[in-house]
């Protein structure tokens, strides 16, 4: 009687061949839409290397890490939230309000070091007050974040309404240091710490309590309750990661651009949220992986590099092509998840 | 206190409108001349008209919304679809060999519309018919809107010569700037119909209790691709109006984060992001209060960039405010409070206990 | 009632235990036992007191009054947690695990091994597969749980439930959404755990199931301890008979007229309704249907036989997925409730809260509502038309708070059951189908309602009945409808039909169902 039940697992591997596994990846929502990007990835390098002289050089791959190094960070935190179900709009506005915090500090003579300290932290405390917010008060995330966006960009006002040049040494060393990697192909330290966060997170997530308490608050917040995992903890916690983040996305975007100006990375939040439904995160929370995230965040980066490599195509196809890419994914994680019910 | 004077303080719409006297009242002290209107030429000036010809656009898109989150929905494209129609109206205006020839106005601003009312009908689809939450649904247009509309505008900020199309913009009507009044006419028209037809009804039906709203017969899909498509018109409108007061289609800020503040006034209008009763009345409260803000923060004197904190301060606010959490622990306070009234009442009682 | 073990043998030994809710006496002074090694199952309809026994059991509730002990040792559990720590686990209806997260963590997550401060996932796979492997279980601890049927998962659960504690294991409907062989191969892991000493409580609804799998039932009936019997030595239909029991109150008025009008009605015999081999699969298998204009046909069973699922699929609410349907001999398709609506089918769902009212509505919204929807939007009702709808079925049906403009949410549940009848009234149907209308409402409403059933009837409308109160059903029926395992038994008309008689059909089922039960 057994075997008749155990017969009609789709996932019973011990009985199944690696081609029913090979099935079990490519229609899991788990994995799919993951491999999906990585094939989009590719297939697009492919094809820009047939199409455009120079396209094909180690430096244009690394370029994408060194322009996205603070969308790599942003995608990260970004994670975290929309793994548990959630969502985070402060974070194009926590970018600009740490360059300014930094900018501002630094035009005041403090070290470079204090500067850095103090706007991650402050971006952490942030997060903190909007987890707390979602929490304790039971604010949807999306209006809770939505406040933080507000307060972000409006401090920045406060702080200075005009754009702030840095510097400071230390930010202009970090600015222009290039690693060379060989030949003539260079990263900057930035890449070096979008990395080192990706790493970091991906521990995070797949070797701790916490990590695994995101991924069961996006399964079913009621299930980890009653499996008596720290749920409330961990809802608040990930909104101070992203905070953090976005705080340290902040500090490499200042590093990239050498200042610190209201205006900018507006919609940033934009972009972090599709670079992780386009790396496989489902927006409903439960699937995904932050090396999806950065996988995608490298997606985004690629239609930008093509679109200027065709020259006649205008810049805002970006948005365009990126809207056409959440619209298949989103669709795709539909069919995926539809399956399982 | 009378009946009618404690349905309002226990109404939904108390403590914004509580807020938005508030804020006048603060704005007649430091500017006294606040509430003044002048009359020049036969057309109304001062502060509470710019109050209302700012909000025009906001309440427009705040109308759609109230109705959209009414269903337990959410639209974030509209800031794009306001962009887009901005930049189709203002491209069919500079292609056209006659731009001040009304007709060709009419024709340009019918197909800016019309455009609006398809891209609602996309959102509809998305969220009635593949049941794609509607945050996610409309985030695609949010995104793919604002590329849409550069296309249209080739990247440029399309400057605009046309005479019958600034009227939306710059034009009155019976002393009352025009955006007011199609604003005013948008907001009565749907009140009209949604509570004089069983629309509204229907409406809250499905946000309450949408088992129970099907088992009694709504087809909700059809319902909800309308409102979705209606909401989808009005943003279209609004940016014709944002447009033709701007003399100009901005691609890129053409109703950037106009979705933020029509769903900030629903909310501090009384209607739950989580659906059900609506109340089209208090988003109008909402609009007034958010416009309000931000005329406060220039009138008092301080830089109006950081009108951004004062919207955050209100959120917060009014978010904590209506949080079961805060609820709760304010019945457990009144409770507390009424319980020394009974004990007053047996206190012969307790006096033989103390002695 | 012998007792042959000593209520030391016990490890879960209730004494007394009373629970009581504002104005409601959920739990009224039970014992309750269970030995090492034994499955044993809580019996009981709707109210019974059930849940509120497993809820007092796990820790979800404090009982007012009553003592438990533990093996031996007396315990009082204020939270899930300490009735977990001490032992006690559950496995509930839904399963409560989470379908992102592969079965290995689903079992260890809360207590996963760890080196270094970091989860070991290897040592983690062994743990489960270890923990699955002696229940005989062939899953692979890598794959999501979600990947698997829900049969699947609930054996997980119970794995998980097993490493947290194996004392007390409660199953709570474990059964209820799975087939024949899932059911077996859940039985063999239970049989296996009682061989290692488990104490488990499986609560079904399925009665072959419980003669199948346990040893000793305990039966609760209105929150009191009926009885506690082994399996063997109760008939199953003295079981049924013990938890449906005996309503007291007299309805002889309604008895009378009912009696004397069959004589009239019972001719009539114009097909209003028939459905032919009508079913879907995993909730009832395909029965054949008809009912007469004027008639009022009630089905009887237990709770999960079938009863509210063949209700739901003429309400339109269910898609069939076998069967036709005919309305006057006209084929139909009932596909959606508004088709069914437009056939003049009315359904009032036994989930009031959840699929009946519009608790934010007002009561005269929610009257006027289903016969709004008929109208279009955009041929409102004039208000004061809806107020004096809503007016006369107050009047009519006794709703209080008499206040049309009280919104629905604050009003009891018979009323809010009324103000739901009201709203199927106000569109007229032909056929009116109601589950469970009576169901926790009070004498006085539960009578004005099958008073107006009664009437209804009379004045030529059919009405389908479903109660769990067999009287109920025998009273106001003209046909009965047998229902037991997602299956209708019989279809006996109701001359002289008594609630034995019933009793025995939904114990036994009829005479060419399974016979080994009919020992008796």
């Amino acid at each position: 009687m057994s075997n008749t039940v155990m017969e009609r697992l789709p996932a019973n591997a011990a009985t199944r061949g690696t081609l029913s596994a090979g099935r079990r990846i490519i229609t899991s929502p788990k994995y799919a839409p993951v491999l999906v990007t990585l094939g989009l990835f590719i297939a697009m390098f492919v094809s820009g290397g047939v199409r455009y002289d120079n396209f094909w050089s180690p430096q244009v791959l690394l370029n994408l890490f060194v322009d996205n190094a603070y969308l790599i960070v942003l995608a990260v935190g970004m994670t975290f939230v929309i793994l548990t179900g959630g969502i985070d709009l402060s974070v194009g506005s926590v970018i600009a309000l740490s360059a300014m915090i930094c900018a501002k500090l630094l035009e005041a003579g403090v070290p470079a070091a204090g500067v850095i300290a103090v706007t991650l932290v402050a971006t952490s405390l942030l997060g903190l007050g909007m987890g707390l917010m979602i929490h304790v008060f039971k604010v949807q995330p999306f209006i809770a974040t939505l406040a933080g966006m507000f307060l972000a960009r409006g401090l920045c006002y406060v702080i200075s309404e005009a754009s702030i040049s840095i510097n400071d040494p230390f930010f202009v060393s970090m600015a222009s240091t290039r690693i060379p990697l060989g030949g003539s192909a260079s990263i900057t330290i930035s890449v070096i710490i979008a990395l080192l966060v990706v790493a970091i997170a991906f521990y995070v997530l797949h070797y701790s309590r916490f990590g695994r308490t995101v991924y069961a608050l996006g399964g079913s917040e009621q299930s980890g309750t009653l499996m008596g995992l720290p749920v409330g903890r961990t809802k608040v916690l990930v909104y101070v990661v992203s905070g953090l983040c976005s705080g340290i996305s902040g500090v490499l975007y200042s590093f990239y651009t050498l200042s610190g100006y209201s205006l900018t990375a507006v919609g940033t939040e934009l972009d972090a949220i599709a670079a992780v439904v386009i790396g496989g995160t489902l927006l409903t929370g439960g699937y995904g992986f932050v090396l999806g995230s950065a996988l995608g965040v490298l997606v985004l980066g690629l239609i930008q590099t093509m679109i200027s490599y065709e020259g006649t195509l205008s810049s805002w196809w970006t948005r365009i092509f990126i809207g056409g890419l959440l619209l298949v994914f989103i669709v795709l994680q539909k069919v995926l998840t539809r399956r399982r019910n | 206190m009378s009946a009618q004077l404690r349905n309002f303080t226990g109404s939904r719409i108390f403590w914004p409108v509580v807020i938005l006297v508030g804020l006048v009242i603060v704005d007649v002290i430091a500017f006294p001349g606040f509430l003044d209107i002048t009359v020049k030429e036969g057309h109304l000036f001062g502060a509470p008209i710019d109050i209302l010809r700012n909000g025009a656009p906001t309440l427009l898109i705040g109308v759609g919304m109230t109705l959209v989150i009414a269903t337990r929905g959410i639209d974030l494209s509209v800031g794009s679809i306001a962009a887009i129609s901005g930049a189709v109206v203002s491209a069919l205006l500079l292609n056209s060999p006659t731009p001040d020839n009304p007709w060709t106005v009419v024709q340009a601003v019918g197909i800016a519309l019309i455009l609006g009312f398809i891209l609602g009908v996309w959102n509809g689809t998305l969220v009635a018919y593949l049941k794609i939450q509607p945050i996610i649904a409309t985030l695609i247009l949010m995104t793919a809107g604002r590329g849409v509309a550069m296309l249209i505008t080739e990247g440029q900020i399309l400057t605009l010569h046309s005479k019958p199309f600034e009227w939306f913009g710059s034009g009155f009507i019976v002393g009352f700037p025009v955006a007011v009044v199609i604003a005013a006419v948008v907001l009565i028209l749907t009140m009209l119909v949604v509570r004089r037809s069983a629309l509204g009804m229907f409406i809250e039906s499905v946000g309450i209790n949408p088992e129970a709203s099907r088992q009694a017969g709504i087809r909700s899909r059809g319902l909800l691709l309308g409102i979705y498509a209606f909401c989808a018109l009005l943003a279209a409108l609004a940016g014709l109006i944002i447009t033709s007061d701007q003399t100009a289609a901005d691609a890129n800020n053409t109703g950037l984060f106009i979705e933020l503040d029509a769903i900030l006034a629903v909310v501090i209008g009384g209607t739950s992001l989580m659906g059900g009763r609506f109340s089209l009345i208090g988003t109008l409260v909402g609009v007034l209060v958010i416009q309000t803000l931000v005329t406060t923060v220039y009138i008092v004197g301080i830089p109006p960039v950081a009108t951004m904190v004062f919207k955050a301060v209100v959120v917060i606010a009014v978010s904590l405010l209506q949080s079961p959490t805060t609820n709760e622990k304010f019945a457990n306070w009144r409770k507390d409070r009424r319980r020394p009234t009974p004990t007053k009442a047996i206190e012969p009682k307790r006096e033989k206990v103390s002695a | 009632m012998t007792q042959v073990l000593s209520p030391v043998d016990a490890v879960v030994d209730i004494v007394g235990v009373t629970m009581e809710f504002p104005g409601v006496m959920a739990l009224d002074c039970v014992d309750f036992r269970m030995y090492p090694g034994e499955v044993h199952s809580l019996m009981g309809e709707n109210g019974a007191g059930k849940s509120t026994l497993i809820k007092v059991l796990t820790g979800v509730y404090s009982a007012t009054a009553g003592d438990m002990h533990l093996a031996g040792s007396k315990v009082s559990f204020s939270t899930p947690a300490q009735a977990q720590d001490a032992g006690i686990s559950t496995v509930y209806q839904e399963v409560n695990l989470l379908p992102n997260l592969s079965v290995a963590e689903n079992i260890m997550l809360g207590r996963e091994p760890r080196r270094f401060g970091s989860l070991d996932w290897r040592a983690m796979r062994r743990r489960a597969a270890e923990l699955l492997e002696g229940l005989n279980l062939d899953i692979d601890p890598g794959s999501l749980l979600g990947s698997h049927s829900i049969a699947i998962q609930q054996l997980v659960a119970i794995a998980r439930a097993v490493d947290v504690n194996a004392t007390v294991l409660i199953l709570d409907e474990p059964t209820s959404s799975l087939d024949t062989d899932e059911v077996a191969e859940l039985f063999r892991v239970i049989r296996t755990l009682k061989e290692q000493g488990c104490a488990i409580l499986f609560v079904s609804h399925f009665l072959d199931q419980v003669y199948e799998i346990a040893d000793r039932l305990t039966i609760l009936r209105n929150g009191r301890l009926v009885g506690e019997y082994r399996t063997e030595e109760i008939l199953k239909i003295d079981l049924v008979q013990k938890m449906i029991g005996k309503e007291m109150a007299s309805f002889s008025e309604l008895e009378q007229r009912h009696r004397e009008s069959e004589e009239e009605i019972a001719g009539t015999g114009i097909p209003f309704l028939e459905a032919k081999g009508l079913g879907r699969r995993g909730a009832i298998r395909p029965v054949d249907f008809s009912i007469d204009e004027g008639e009022v046909v009630g089905l009887a069973g237990l709770l999960g036989s079938g009863r509210t699922e063949i209700a739901r699929l003429l309400g339109g609410i269910d898609r069939a997925d076998s069967g036709t349907s005919e309305v006057n001999g006209k084929a139909v398709k009932l596909t959606s409730p508004r088709k069914a609506l437009s056939k003049r089918i009315a359904f009032a769902s036994e989930d009031r809260r959840g699929e009946g009212i519009v608790g934010d509505l007002s009561v005269r919204d929610n009257i006027a509502l289903a016969l709004q929807i008929e109208r279009g939007w955009y041929r409102p009702i004039a208000p004061k038309r809806v107020t004096e709808l809503a007016q006369h079925y107050i009047d009519a049906l006794n709703i209080r708070p008499a206040d049309p403009h009280a919104l629905v949410r604050n009003l009891s549940g018979g009323n809010q059951q009324k103000v739901l009848l009201a709203r199927w009234l106000a569109v007229a149907p032909r056929l009116l189908i109601l589950d469970e209308p009576t169901r926790g409402i009070d004498i006085g409403a539960k009578a004005e309602i099958q008073k107006l059933v009664f009437n209804l009837a009379e004045n030529g409308m059919s009405v389908l009945y479903i109660s769990a109160e067999l009287e109920e059903v025998l009273r106001l029926s003209h046909r009965v409808g047998v229902m037991r395992d997602r299956h209708m038994v019989s279809m006996v008309e109701n001359d002289s039909l008594s609630v034995e008689d019933l009793l025995a059909l939904i114990a036994e089922g009829s005479e060419d169902e399974d016979e080994k039960d009919v020992v008796a």
